[in-house]
């Protein structure tokens, strides 16, 4: 079976129900937030007037620290959770008020919440079959999604026969069998083992290309995100911080936080303004012409190709330098020492104060 | 000394064993050798006598005892477990908060705090010829004279019945629903299923454990009540465990322990058969 039967676009018009037909070539945006916000009861807003763009096809994934709000903006798009106020829009069409099942999205739970009395094929099938379809052809459908996640073999097994990652394809297989416009995830690589975790990483990437629908993928850990996004929402304290492409993320971060959350970045001061520098772009030493800053060894890592080497400056600030393997064994410093950590002016990105 | 791991185990489970086979075994094989034995209006003799399971098996009038038992299990398993079912549902998914939760199971709960004979006593107030339902019957025209049926009838014993063991079955049945992530409910959202749906292809499967625990109760407590029975129905109603109280009182031991062995036997299936649906250790330990 080929793939390209699955994407959404070329599915076959057959069936009726207007949430299943994708992609409708008119709207720029596949999902949209306009001034969201979401209070529990009378405390601080949960997720504070937010608004966000996601374009057409994205990996977007939304990064921030335990509690910031995340979950919350997800399960609101999912619908399965009210807005207090503020729109939600997929594919361009309002989908605030709307059921779960109506607005085209469909969420991966972090617990995977597959049926545990169901068979992994019964599981992919559900959607079909509280639609009516006839048990031979939903399970042959469903037997398609399973092949798409590499888990038909495994088809007649129940749910807690499965390893965590095999779980997580046939969570994903369900969720995808129902067509959605946007796929929402929701922490779903932390349940796993480090190695399952990056191949699962690059096997939601794939299927997310060859679907070309958007995924929004919730997540604490910045290499997941930085590996699987075309676009990073940072979020903190309810706000979100930066919404771009992963590289303006990177490479030009709005403020400290955003710097500080990412990671790769030494956000110091310079000429009494907060500024940014890329921790591979600062090197030990000092030369002419180059902006520096003093501090003494307070770790070193050795990470084969790079060497991570840290610094604490006289104000107590941490500062980290990667070097190569090479120029690190040429000036062999070592723990203790007191050094100079330097970087050229053009290599400073001015922070806008938080 | 040194013991095989065998024996130590053996030895840890020997006061278990002997208590457990001293109070129930033995006693389980006197009462089926008695059923055997040959008895008059006095006593009973060593002689066998196969008089009390024929008579077990073929008279009618022990027949009509058991199918009155059945008919009782049948109505009220079907009754409390559509309510407990329904109360639990809405314990469970329709009551946000769980403090409302445990004060809602509370209001349940607190009544049976009661003793037995006072409930059933309490009944007569409520059911009886000049109590609160026939005067309001007869206030409200839609009776002429009071409703005789209410109190002292089949129809009593199956309301206390049904008032006594709905509380089980909504706990039972909670315990389980409570056990079912909301994650899992919303993916079937996700998925489109119903309202009802949902209920029926994932709750109902899901809650089958407690309802079986549930079920259990309920026919283990119906077929071994003659106390509700006997207050209820004011003695003119018979089933099979009020007949074994009954000759137990004639001292009629022999045909008394050959209804009782046939009682033991059709729980004990019954809850072999209902076991299958529940992994109680499972349960116990979650
Ligand atoms: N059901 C809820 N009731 C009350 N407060 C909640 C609920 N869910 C989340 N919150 C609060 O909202 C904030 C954001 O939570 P959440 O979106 O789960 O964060 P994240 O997923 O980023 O860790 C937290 O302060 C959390 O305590
Ligand atoms: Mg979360």
């Amino acid at each position: 079976m080929s793939l390209i039967q699955l994407k959404p676009q070329t599915a076959p018009a057959a069936s009726g129900k207007s949430h299943l037909k994708q992609a409708t070539q008119g709207h720029r945006f596949d999902a949209e937030l306009v001034a969201v916000t979401k209070r529990y009861g009378t405390g601080p807003a949960a997720v504070a007037d937010i608004s966000l763009r996601i374009p057409r096809g994205s990996y977007c994934c939304l990064l921030g620290p335990s509690g910031c709000g995340k979950s919350t903006t997800l399960r609101m798009l999912a619908g399965h959770e009210d807005v207090s106020e503020g729109a939600i829009l997929i594919h361009g069409e309002e989908v605030t008020h709307k059921l779960p099942v109506d607005r085209g999205t469909s969420m991966m739970f972090q617990d995977y919440a597959l049926f545990p009395h169901l068979s992994c094929l019964d599981n992919v099938a559900f959607s079909l079959k509280v639609r009516g379809v006839a048990t031979r052809e939903r399970r042959a459908q469903a037997r398609q999604y399973l092949e798409l996640v590499q888990m038909d073999h495994l088809a007649d097994r129940l749910p807690n026969q499965l390893s965590g990652g095999q779980q997580q394809r046939v969570a994903l297989a369900r969720s995808l069998i129902t067509r959605p416009k946007v796929l929402l995830l929701d922490e779903p690589l932390s349940a796993l083992d480090p190695f399952l975790r990056v191949k699962m990483r690059s096997e939601l990437k794939r299927i997310q290309k060859e679907l070309g629908i958007s995924f929004i993928h919730v997540t604490h850990s910045q290499d997941e995100a930085l590996a699987l996004s075309d676009m990073i929402v940072v979020m903190n304290d309810a706000k979100i911080m930066q919404a771009a492409p992963v590289r303006e993320v990177f490479e030009t971060p709005t403020n400290a936080f955003v710097a500080r959350f990412l990671g790769g970045q030494n956000v110091l001061n310079s000429n009494g303004r907060e500024v940014s520098v890329r921790t591979d772009r600062c090197r030990l030493g000092h030369a002419t012409g180059l902006r520096s800053v003093e501090g003494q060894i307070a770790m070193i890592e050795y990470q084969g190709n790079i060497v991570r080497i840290t610094l604490q400056t006289p104000l107590g600030d941490e500062m980290t330098v990667l070097q190569s393997d090479t120029d690190y064994f040429a000036q062999n410093p070592q723990i203790g020492d007191t050094a100079m950590m330097s970087w050229q002016a053009s290599d400073e990105h001015i922070l806008a104060p938080t | 000394m040194k013991l095989s791991p065998k024996a130590v185990s053996l030895l840890q489970i020997a006061p278990m064993g002997i208590i457990f086979a001293a109070m129930v075994l033995v006693p389980l094989v006197i009462i089926f050798v008695v059923s055997f034995l040959d008895y008059d209006f006095a006593q009973v003799f060593p002689e066998i006598y196969l008089g009390s399971w024929k008579d077990v098996f073929t008279s009618q009038l022990t027949l009509n005892l058991y199918e009155t038992t059945f008919k009782f299990v049948a109505i009220v398993w079907v009754v409390t477990f559509t309510l407990g079912f329904s109360i639990a549902y809405f314990l469970v998914f329709h009551v946000r908060s769980m403090q409302v939760r445990l004060m809602l199971l509370a209001a349940i709960a607190i009544p049976f705090w009661t003793s037995g004979p006072i409930r059933a006593v309490a009944w007569v107030p409520l059911l009886g010829r000049e109590g609160l339902v026939n005067q309001a019957l007869l206030g409200l025209g839609i009776v002429t004279e009071p409703v005789s049926w209410l109190m002292y009838s089949e129809f009593a014993i199956l309301i206390a019945y049904i008032h006594l063991l709905t509380m089980p079955m909504v706990i039972t049945i909670s315990n389980s629903m409570m056990k079912v992530p909301r994650s899992i409910i919303q993916a079937a959202q996700d998925a489109g299923a119903s309202e009802f749906q949902i209920i029926r292809e994932i709750i109902l499967p899901l809650a089958r454990p407690g309802i079986a625990i549930g079920t259990i109760f309920v026919v283990t407590a119906v077929m071994g009540d003659f106390f509700i029975v006997k207050t209820m129905s004011g003695g003119q109603v018979n089933t099979a465990t009020m007949a074994i109280v009954t000759e137990l009182n004639a001292f009629q031991y022999p045909p008394a322990a050959a209804k009782s062995v046939l009682m033991l036997a059709i729980v004990l299936g019954l809850v072999a058969i209902l076991l299958r649906f529940a992994d109680i250790r499972k349960e116990l330990t979650k």
